[in-house]
């Protein structure tokens, strides 16, 4: 028998306690298996970012431009309108809760690559009212539908990582396009009205390939090993080896949110 | 009975052109906003929802309220509220009207709004709160126009009616309490994540909602022939009274909590309420204005001769309506995105298309409540003369 975790049978007999009002096996199905399931996965897809490695502005700059190049991401320059999908914050900021009054100032200011964490137990998906966001059982990435999301902007109040953004305006304009006017790649652009965010580059996962970021960092100079990127569910991947043999930190744990990107510091 | 809607006096007529011109002026902002999208908006990236969402907070309170004049005349046959609980549902039916709106122009997809429905998702919060909201306005269409139906042809209410009122007893309880969960379920908003707050909704919402309804009827008395009396304006006083002491407790109970802890997740949000944080003090001036109308108006309220006093009701009532409103409608939303996940503030300020918008909302929500209303005062006053 599967052995339940103190969490999980927590939120199970909470989600019966909620049904016994509104329908226990609607509630019990959406709440425990279509979140916070495994059970089908094949694989589950992590990344290690190693910050001293990712402290080159080069490497930082690379992972950014392969990604924004591969998945059409629009350059707004104003910051309140700015679409992130990989991005620089400062290690304070990043880690404020693993930070303490005697932490150097050289790490507190150090830059450090975030984007989505890919929860195992994402709130943004919880609180999506139409299953635009989903956590795809196959292999745990957490998946955006550009087409059904209505842009009500719930799962980034529920987000504690501010890993998602909206399309305030039409970001076409904001796609940098080649001569004869092409997008930079095939990946469909958004419209207004959406949300959009990190899918560790599911498309090229698709294809055999890694996430852009990751081989962007690798094939620098220098920038070997900063972003690695493979399956938990394999032992043997290089994911898998870091996480068991080096020490390694992930963002607001104490949330319970369980991100699959983790940090060596 | 509805054609009464197209007669009346030049202050009737006066009164729906103020509503026309702000609908028009919504539906010119709410066009800008539509086609250029939310980007005319204050809201940025770490705000991300502003006026339209508080406002839509601050109305679910007022259109659960109803509840307060509901309650005591069918479960406890409080007699004084015979003449009140249609002006009640009245204003929770024009309430969650606005509710729904104010939920429309906030979304950045207006067209695919109905995917929430089509796609039901039980998890979420914002899913039952659509349904809680359709199904409350159902409930008071129905009872609101069956039980004036009967009191028109002045005879009893069918007693089919009886259950479906005692229903939307706790739906009113409920619609608010949903809303509160919208919020107070995300681990990512320390502000909001509180068990307190859909207690605190309530307690707000039936301190404001009444306020609002002892206006209505202090005016309707003043200008028609139809007085809901001086009973149930003074017992829906007494209900104030008891929930704006309430919400103060409440509030008092969220800052001991905050401040004795010392936690800085903690203490941030209300830092910035009411000091402001790194210089960022857009809300300082609203809070403390807040503050100091919830103390003046608790005060009076807690005195029975001024409290019973209609002179002096009506002033207390617009003074607790704009301190609930400070606290749900300006304070609340957004300060549960300050500071944002990475440690940044952000300040909001609603721009003119938002607040053109916010009109228009309003004005709809205003135009249904005169027109309801107009028909009520029309039908009393021919079964006086009658």
């Amino acid at each position: 028998m599967e052995k339940k975790s103190r969490r999980e049978f927590l939120r199970e007999t909470g989600a019966l306690a909620l049904g016994l009002g509104c329908g226990a096996p609607l509630v019990a199905t959406s709440c425990t298996s279509s979140i916070r399931g495994d059970a089908g996965a094949e694989r589950k897809w992590a990344m290690v970012i190693d910050v001293e490695k990712a402290k080159d502005p080069a490497v930082r700059k690379a992972c950014r431009e392969a990604c924004e190049r591969v998945n059409n991401v629009p350059s707004i320059p104003d910051p309140n309108e700015e679409i992130r999908w990989i991005w620089d914050e400062k290690y304070h900021d990043v880690f404020e809760d693993q930070i303490h009054d005697y932490t150097p100032a050289e790490l507190l200011d150090t830059p450090v690559l975030v984007l989505c964490n890919h929860c195992t137990n994402p709130p943004c998906v919880r609180v999506c009212p139409t299953q635009a966001t989903w956590k795809r059982e196959t292999d745990g990435i957490i998946m955006m539908d550009m087409h059904r999301c209505i842009g009500c902007r719930y799962c980034m109040a529920a987000c504690p990582y501010a890993a998602r953004s909206f399309n305030w305006r039409d970001p076409r304009p904001f796609v940098p396009t080649d001569a004869d006017g092409n997008f930079p790649s095939e990946f469909p652009t958004r419209t207004r009205g959406v949300v959009e965010k990190c899918n560790f580059c599911s498309h090229r996962l698709r294809d055999g390939l890694i996430p852009a970021c990751v081989e962007a960092a690798n094939e620098l100079p220098g920038g070997e090993g900063a972003l690695v990127f493979g399956d938990l569910m394999d032992p043997d991947s290089e994911v898998s080896r870091i996480l068991r043999e080096q020490r390694t930190i992930s963002r607001r744990v104490s949330l319970g949110t369980g991100p699959k990107v983790f940090y060596i510091v | 009975m509805l054609e009464a809607a197209f007669r009346g006096g030049k202050r009737y007529w006066g009164l729906l052109g103020v509503w026309m011109v702000l609908i028009t002026m919504g539906l010119w902002a709410w066009s800008q906003q539509y086609v250029h999208g939310l980007t005319v908006t204050g809201m940025t990236q770490d705000v991300t929802w502003g006026i339209y969402i508080a406002q839509f907070t601050f109305l679910v309170g007022v259109a659960a309220s109803a509840v307060m004049v509901v309650l005591p005349y069918y479960l406890h046959n409080h007699k004084a509220f015979g003449r009140m609980v249609i002006l009640g549902e009245g204003l929770a039916v024009s309430a969650v009207i606005m509710c729904m709106l104010f939920i429309f122009v906030d979304m950045g997809q207006p067209t695919r709004v109905m995917n929430v429905l089509l796609h039901p998702t039980l998890n979420s919060m914002m899913f039952w709160d659509m349904l809680a909201l359709g199904g409350y306005l159902v409930l008071n269409l129905i009872i609101g126009a069956v039980t004036f139906d009967a009191e028109r042809k002045e005879a009893p209410p069918p007693t089919w009616i009886k259950p479906i009122i005692i229903i939307s007893i706790p739906w009113a309880v409920s619609i608010h309490t949903v809303t509160a969960f919208l919020y107070s379920g995300l681990e990512a908003r320390t502000f909001w994540m509180t068990a307190i707050l859909a207690p605190r909704f309530l307690a707000s919402a039936f301190a404001s909602g009444p306020s609002l309804l002892i206006l209505l009827a202090l005016i309707m008395r003043k200008f028609t022939k139809f007085d809901p009396g001086d009973m149930a304006i003074r017992k829906l006083a007494l209900i104030v009274a008891y929930a704006m002491t309430i919400n103060v407790f409440f509030v008092g109970v969220e800052l001991f909590t905050a401040l004795y802890s010392d936690m800085p997740h903690h203490l941030h949000a209300f830092e910035y309420l009411y000091f402001g944080l790194h210089g960022h003090t857009a809300l300082v001036p609203w809070m403390w204005t807040g503050a100091a109308l919830t103390l003046v108006s608790v005060t009076l309220l807690l005195i029975p001769s001024i409290r019973n006093n209609l002179r002096f009701l009506g002033p207390i009532c617009v003074a607790v309506i704009a301190a609930i409103w400070i606290e749900k409608g300006v304070g609340m939303i957004v300060t549960g995105f300050i500071p944002n996940p990475l440690g940044r503030i952000t300040d909001y300020t609603p721009t003119m298309v938002e607040v053109g918008v916010t009109l228009g909302v309003y004005g709809i929500g205003f135009l249904l409540l005169t027109l309801i209303y107009k028909i009520v005062v029309n039908v009393r006053e021919r079964m006086l003369t009658a």
